[in-house]
């Protein structure tokens, strides 16, 4: 463990962008502090306005003269919610659902596993619109989509080590000491499966964001007045022409912030050593 | 004596791919408690799966039969509920390699602690405590701190030791032991096995010895049984089995350890030819083509074990009366 740590941090691209993706994550929660104006207030006085503009508006205003600083700073935090929320349950299900499978194996597995693959055929889009027109939008149904989707991937990664795991001596051990399955599982597979768990969950938070960011680009997702990194550059795409910087800022918040965690993924990748899913 | 475990015409049969392998071919043997017996034989040899079938620990693709009793419970094709009243609370089991045979990230302690509160519902303070007087009774310096490291800080011949502390946490009237010296130092094979006797002497427990080794098990085992082919081919008391072996394969398997004393052997004694395929289904005797006093009759007729003078030997020409 000591071993992987040092290999991280010798990893200076990895460092960097664990520091930026630190920075950007801090400055969305404390940034607004330091600025008078709110996400929701509309300053008709300078609607649209440059950035660097006077009343503080930093990064300049949209069309509805809301200042982007503050706007997209709380798009940053809710798109950044929304991706560890969903990653850390598609870890538990994914985690659960994988190790039980490829502990009991057999027709279980068998069956839980077929499960999966209807489940990862389903055309997202669709099944998206389809829940939206019966249940609604709103955020809760765009987070059981991304949820129902995006745990599959882990659960089938983590059955894959399972099965590998559940050849192994000390699993055999416990059996002859009398463990349960539901012990090993939780005490003697688990932990083992830690280091591919933690890096396909850090690489699965920019995934998510990403994949909610697409949502609220095509209106699916997040919606006005609460806003993410999507649903801004979505508002930013129509004024491209006359005033880029709506679409700009948010657009590279959102590319940095994404850069920089699939990048610390691969770092943690590499300094344990797991093998690519 | 009473009998600790009692193996009844046990067979065990591998499928895969419509492939079929009889690892282990109706085996009857029994175990009297506070007994040493050693069972050894080739790798390949059965010796592994027969006492696996018993602990219901074969993987999917084995099919069983026979009877395997221990206090009056069969423990072929019990139920896993009642198998884990038996596994680790009055039958433990210790494996091969102690290098694998831990949970690289649990704790000693944990691991050690674990199976009493799991048998013998106790707390975890109390099991902890108990681990700390195993560790102290398998003769680890400074338990205490030993209990909080994680396996891979420990040497072979320690894991081992956990190992061992692991299976007597809760008292078992039986050990199996699975090549418990396989994988370590000849000097830490000889403090490993002085262990495994004094441990038997405290607890009057039985214990089996599974080895390909005979020179390993001759110095501990009061029976010792001879497996080849999936079959038990001599058994009998230990002194006997090596001193006047009945069955050719012991005496050669006897040949076959090496001597400190006396003139250097310009070569190492050997088993010529290979252990019969496990495909293979025996009319004859399975040792026959491997048998210097082999004989038309061992190539047509399959022997039975039969008693003799001094033991059990299935051989149509035994080399004992």
């Amino acid at each position: 463990m000591q071993d992987a740590t040092a290999r991280f941090f010798a990893n200076r691209i990895a460092v960097a962008a664990l520091a930026v993706a630190l920075g950007i994550v801090l400055l969305s929660i404390v940034g607004p502090w330091f600025n008078p104006n709110r996400p929701d207030t509309l300053d008709w006085l300078h609607v649209a306005a440059r950035p660097g503009t006077p009343n503080a508006h930093w990064f300049g205003t949209d069309r509805l003269g809301r200042d982007l600083f503050v706007r997209t700073l709380e798009g940053t935090r809710v798109s950044l919610a929304v991706g560890l929320l969903a990653s850390t349950v598609s870890v538990l299900i994914g985690v659960g659902y994988g190790a039980i499978a490829g502990y009991i194996g057999g027709r279980t597995d068998l069956i839980m596993m077929r499960i999966i693959e209807i489940l990862s055929g389903l055309p997202l889009i669709f099944f998206v619109i389809f829940v939206t027109v019966i249940v609604g939008r709103s955020v809760y149904v765009l987070f059981a989509c991304i949820g129902a989707v995006a745990w599959l991937t882990m659960a089938r990664i983590v059955r894959g080590q399972t099965l590998s795991i559940r050849q192994q001596e000390f699993v055999e051990a416990a059996v002859a000491c009398g463990a349960t399955p539901s012990r090993i599982i939780l005490r003697h597979v688990v932990p083992n499966l830690l280091g591919t768990v933690v890096v396909y969950a850090t690489l699965s938070v920019p995934q998510i964001i990403l994949l909610e960011s697409f949502l609220s680009f095509l209106g699916l997702g997040i919606q006005v007045p609460s806003a993410s990194l999507g649903s801004l550059v979505a508002d930013g795409a129509g004024e491209l022409q006359a005033a880029p910087w709506i679409l700009l800022v948010p657009g590279s918040f959102l590319a940095v912030l994404l850069l920089c965690l699939n990048l610390c993924g691969d770092g943690l990748r590499d300094a344990l050593d797991v093998r690519e899913g | 004596m009473a009998a600790a475990l009692v193996v009844e015409n046990l067979s065990v049969r591998f499928t895969q791919r419509r492939v079929s392998v009889e690892a282990v071919r109706d085996v009857s043997l029994d175990v009297e408690r506070g007994e040493c017996l050693a069972l050894v034989g080739e790798s390949g040899s059965g010796k592994t799966q027969l006492f696996q079938a018993a602990m219901g620990l074969l993987p999917e693709n084995a099919s069983t039969r026979g009877r395997a009793m221990f206090d009056g419970v069969d423990l072929i094709g019990a139920e896993d509920a009642a198998l884990n009243r038996v596994r680790g609370a009055k039958i433990a089991m210790i494996f091969q390699d102690p290098m694998t045979a831990l949970t690289p990230q649990l704790r000693i302690g944990t691991q050690l602690a674990e199976v009493l509160v799991q048998h013998a519902g106790s707390s975890w303070r109390d099991a902890w405590a108990a681990a700390g007087r195993m560790l102290e009774r398998m003769l680890i310096d400074e338990p205490q701190r030993r209990l909080r490291q994680y396996p891979h800080e420990l040497s072979g011949g320690m894991r081992q030791r956990v190992v061992i502390g692991m299976g007597l946490m809760c008292g078992p009237s039986l050990l199996i032991a699975d090549e418990p010296t396989a994988s370590l130092d000849v000097t830490v094979q000889v403090q490993i096995m002085e262990l495994l006797r004094t441990s038997r002497r405290e607890l009057g427990m039985a214990l089996i010895l599974i080895s390909h080794d005979l020179g390993v098990v001759a110095g501990s085992a009061d029976r010792i049984a001879v497996m080849y082919a999936g079959r038990i081919v001599e058994s009998g008391a230990a002194g006997e089995v090596l001193r006047r072996p009945l069955h050719p394969y012991t005496a050669e398997l006897i040949r076959c350890i090496p001597h400190l004393k006396g003139p250097l052997p310009r070569r190492m004694a050997t088993l010529t030819g290979q252990p019969p395929r496990p495909q293979e289904v025996h009319a004859a005797c399975a040792f026959a083509p491997r048998c210097v006093r082999a004989e038309a009759r061992c190539r047509a007729e399959r022997p039975q074990l039969k008693a003799h003078d001094a033991g059990f030997a299935a051989c149509h020409f035994p080399l004992q009366p």
